[in-house]
């Protein structure tokens, strides 16, 4: 089976994350690094791949930098990498990304498409449906569970209503929550291997695009105004001396809470 | 007026208050139709009405139930080329996000997710989006094709006007591309008698400090008539069910009050209950990070803190 994981370089959620004056995500003034959720899209495939007889590429689009994101994904043990770099695609918006993504997988090749259920920047969580979209294939989304039966991929999805059991037959797009395992980390010998992967980068003009399909330009929404949330006034601290809980409750009642 | 469409979130007919939010949001940008879909309309006539919905369009078709999401984005889109919309307007969860991504790309649209709230503008509406874990405010506006915006719960305060509420029945057949991803089984969720976490105005969470032990936790939500939350570190002990988790893997919540206990409030929970309107922490580390956010915030056991609460406002309503 050839699986083909996308996967996200973004700023560290832990530092302050800011942006710049073009409204675009700041990636040079913080730390990147492979979207956390990312990860647990990873270990599925080499799950998978573990099981079964797979080939495990990783797929990134972004600046230079990104190919860190896709050098982790290959020391925790996936075969080879592609990285779509293009200076044109800075300010891309969700549907632009999925449709570098989409070009770069119908010219891969794919039987499963793995994707995290979103990232730690954006976070809209949208790609890995927009991808099912643009390819014509089904989509197994927010999985918590994969279970794989020849090429049938069965399902847990947690919605906030209920539980499902959802399948589908290959080719398709699979999405994996937090829940769905535990990410291995890189061993050494892991990491000296990925060296010697192969890892390919890609232009826009290799994939049969243009610089005015991708970008602000292209973007289908624009940001007006970006504000820095005003620093919160400090509140009211008490510590309990056994009279934390009655000062709580006269707290809650004056805000009519009770 | 042109019309705005708003995908209603149900259950077998019953309609959640998110619909009705979504419908006096539209009510800014022009008249509210709501679009059904599934079967239970005469469950929902009611509130769709009560709730401003000049027009309800009904799609019935049984695949909207048995295949996942894709039938739900390709009925809307038919209706959005048929009705030429101002917006489409959905709710900001997993499900609605995914048939608005779908929606987007298949109509050539802009979209934007998260919203917290939504004002008319000059060239269109205009979002409000709090991001990097409420970090920032961004102002947006979708400027191509029709506003396609996901909103989340809490973004506006249900008003009742009565709709006209003219109903119409929508043809629908699916193709055999969005029938591929099979719902083979589906379990409704046991009701805890709880509001439901994202959308209730009051939520009392538990994190480590709780140390296993959600019992003084679920006994103020329930005094205070609050959903319970958890922090990730609480799930990934196995502490509470993962659906309850507030946090950027998890749940985002924006109540009035929201009540965080045992929680020192690392980032990745910060990014999930940041908009809250009044922030309350317990915590026997007084250099928790929760304490930064907080309008009142007690050091202590919440052991001891939360039962002696939970006594005094049930005494006070006795």
């Amino acid at each position: 089976m050839k699986i083909v994981v996308c996967v996200k370089h973004v700023p560290d959620a832990t530092a302050d994350r800011s942006f710049r004056s073009d409204a675009t995500v700041d990636r040079e003034g913080v730390d990147g690094l492979l979207s956390e959720l990312d990860e647990y899209a990873v270990e599925a495939a080499l799950q998978i791949r573990d099981a079964d007889e797979a080939e495990v590429i990783v797929l990134t689009v972004g600046p230079e930098p990104a190919r860190a994101a896709v050098l982790k994904a290959l020391q925790m043990g996936a075969d080879a990498g592609i990285h779509v770099v293009d200076d044109a695609i800075h300010g891309s918006d969700a549907p632009a990304t999925s449709l570098v993504l989409a070009k770069a997988l119908q010219s891969s090749g794919f039987e499963l498409v793995v994707c995290g259920m979103g990232s730690t920047d954006g976070s809209m969580g949208v790609v890995p449906a927009m991808l099912a979209e643009r390819l014509g294939v089904p989509q197994l989304t927010f999985a918590s569970e994969v279970t794989v039966e020849g090429t049938t991929i069965r399902v847990r999805r947690d919605g906030d209503a209920a539980t499902e059991t959802i399948e589908a037959d290959l080719p398709l797009v699979l999405s994996v929550t937090d829940q769905a395992n535990e990410p291995r980390y890189p061993s050494f010998k892991g990491i000296m291997a990925a060296k010697k992967k192969p890892l390919e980068t890609l232009t826009l003009a290799d994939l049969g695009l243009g610089a005015d399909d991708v970008g602000p330009s292209a973007a289908w929404t624009s940001v007006e105004a970006i504000t820095p949330r005003p620093p919160h006034t400090a509140g009211t601290v008490v510590t309990d001396d056994g009279t934390g809980a009655d000062k709580l409750v006269e707290f809650l009642a004056a805000g009519k809470f009770i | 007026m042109a019309e705005v469409l708003v995908l209603v979130d149900h259950v077998d007919g019953l309609v959640r208050r998110t619909t009705a939010e979504l419908l006096t949001i539209a009510r800014r940008l022009g008249d509210p139709s709501a679009v059904f879909m599934g079967g239970g309309i005469e469950a929902a006539r009611d509130s769709l009405k009560h709730h401003g919905a000049e027009k309800v369009y009904v799609v019935d078709a049984p695949e909207l139930t048995q295949f996942l999401v894709a039938p739900k984005a390709e009925a809307l889109a038919q209706l959005v080329e048929q009705v030429q919309p101002a917006a489409v307007l959905v709710v900001s969860g997993p499900e609605g996000k995914e048939i608005a991504g779908r929606l987007a790309v298949k109509t050539g649209s802009g979209i934007i997710t998260d919203a917290v709230d939504v004002v008319a503008g000059d060239e269109g509406p205009v979002t409000t989006q709090s991001v990097f874990a409420g970090s920032f405010t961004v102002r947006a506006r979708v400027t191509r094709g029709t506003p396609v915006i996901a909103v989340k719960p809490n973004a506006a305060t249900p008003e009742q006007v009565d709709g006209a509420a003219v109903e119409e029945s929508v043809p629908f057949t699916p193709s055999d591309a969005a029938r591929a991803a099979r719902i083979v089984d589906r379990q409704e969720r046991s009701a805890t008698g709880r509001p439901e976490l994202a959308e209730a105005s009051i939520v009392v969470s538990g994190g480590r400090g709780t140390g296993g032990n959600f019992e003084p936790v679920e006994a103020l939500a329930d005094a205070l008539g609050a959903a319970v939350g958890a922090s990730r570190a609480a799930v990934d002990s196995g502490w509470y069910p993962h659906a309850y988790q507030i946090g950027q893997t998890g749940k985002t919540v924006s109540p009035q009050l929201y009540v965080a206990t045992g929680i020192s409030g690392a980032i990745q929970h910060r990014a999930g209950m940041q908009t809250s309107k009044t922030i309350v922490a317990v915590n026997k580390d007084e250099e928790a990070p929760i304490f930064e956010l907080v309008d009142f915030g007690v050091v202590g056991d919440l052991h001891t803190v939360l039962p002696a609460v939970t006594e005094k406002i049930t005494a006070r309503r006795g």
